[in-house]
């Protein structure tokens, strides 16, 4: 009796842990760091990024009525908040969320949707470029 | 599987002291939760989430737009939980919840002057009162007006 639920227990244990790194299989094929992303969107954009255009990409309006910085701040080395919503943002610099640009599909969701509002069409791989050498620049 | 369904049905009810709620599904709390609170799905009736979910390219302003297979499998999970009773009896104006009779009669007592404070903002932030809506809590008890 005894053996046989300490074999049971081993089972479910095998079970658990296969099934533990299958999901760590799962969360390596989507992760990449930021500066992988940034060496897609250079290589996408065919020319080197230029962080002090990200800059003023950031921080300028676009002929609408919010730039990037109305909800991510001026630096977003901390964290901001929703233009309409008030809900806060965490920071969006990677030095200070690891999570940032961690997840390409998540950065790719964010740059289409929020470029369509700020600018009003998706921005250029170039553009991406920019924001983001000039966000790796943010240290603290 | 009846006190699941009546407790469902009681959902927002007035007067009652333990808000029963729909779990809420972690993909619509990210998703969702991302820009604004995480309403409760019962707050609105199914026509009005289904309008929402098949318009995110322009949501109130802004592009809230989502990959197909999320969009399809939010819509369907708001469908299922969409609002039943007092809650569906209304099309609010823009499919807003804060423009629905019974939330603005809810919330006739508050002064203009509440809404105005920066901790409020929004009539969409309910979590500035509602100390517990963020698991889908709204029980008048838990309400903390700031001043």
């Amino acid at each position: 009796m005894h053996t046989l639920s300490l074999s049971r227990f081993s089972l479910r244990s095998i079970a658990a842990a296969a099934g533990l790194s299958a999901l760590i299989i799962a969360d390596i094929a989507q992760a990449a760091t930021p500066a992988e992303l940034l060496s897609g969107y250079t290589a996408q954009a065919g020319s080197a990024a230029a962080s002090n255009r990200g800059q003023q990409f950031f921080t300028s309006r676009h002929g609408r009525e919010w730039s990037c910085a109305t909800c991510h701040g001026t630096v977003p080395t901390q964290a901001g908040k929703h233009a309409s919503t008030g809900k806060p943002i965490q920071a969006l610099a990677p030095a200070f969320n690891p999570e940032r640009f961690t997840d390409p599909a998540k950065t790719e969701k964010w740059f289409r949707r929020n470029c369509n509002d700020v600018v009003g069409r998706e921005c250029s791989a170039a553009e991406k470029a920019d924001v983001l050498a000039w966000l790796l620049t943010l240290k603290p | 599987m009846v006190a699941a369904l009546m407790f469902a049905h009681a959902a927002f009810a007035e007067g009652d002291h333990h808000s029963p709620r729909v779990p809420l599904l972690p993909k619509y709390l990210s998703e969702c939760g991302a820009c604004h609170a995480a309403f409760p799905p019962g707050m609105l009736p199914a026509t009005a989430w289904q309008r929402l979910m098949s318009g995110l390219g322009k949501h109130f302003g802004t592009d809230a737009s989502l990959d197909p297979a999320t969009q399809k499998e939010l819509a369907a999970w708001l469908a299922l939980n969409a609002g039943t009773g007092k809650y569906a009896r209304e099309e609010p104006p823009q499919d807003r919840i804060t423009r629905a009779a019974w939330f603005i009669r809810k919330h006739r007592e508050v002064p203009a002057t509440t809404w105005k404070l920066a901790a409020v903002n929004s009539a969409a932030n309910c979590g500035a009162c509602h100390k517990r809506s963020d698991q889908g809590n709204f029980d008048e008890h838990e309400v903390r007006i700031p001043r």
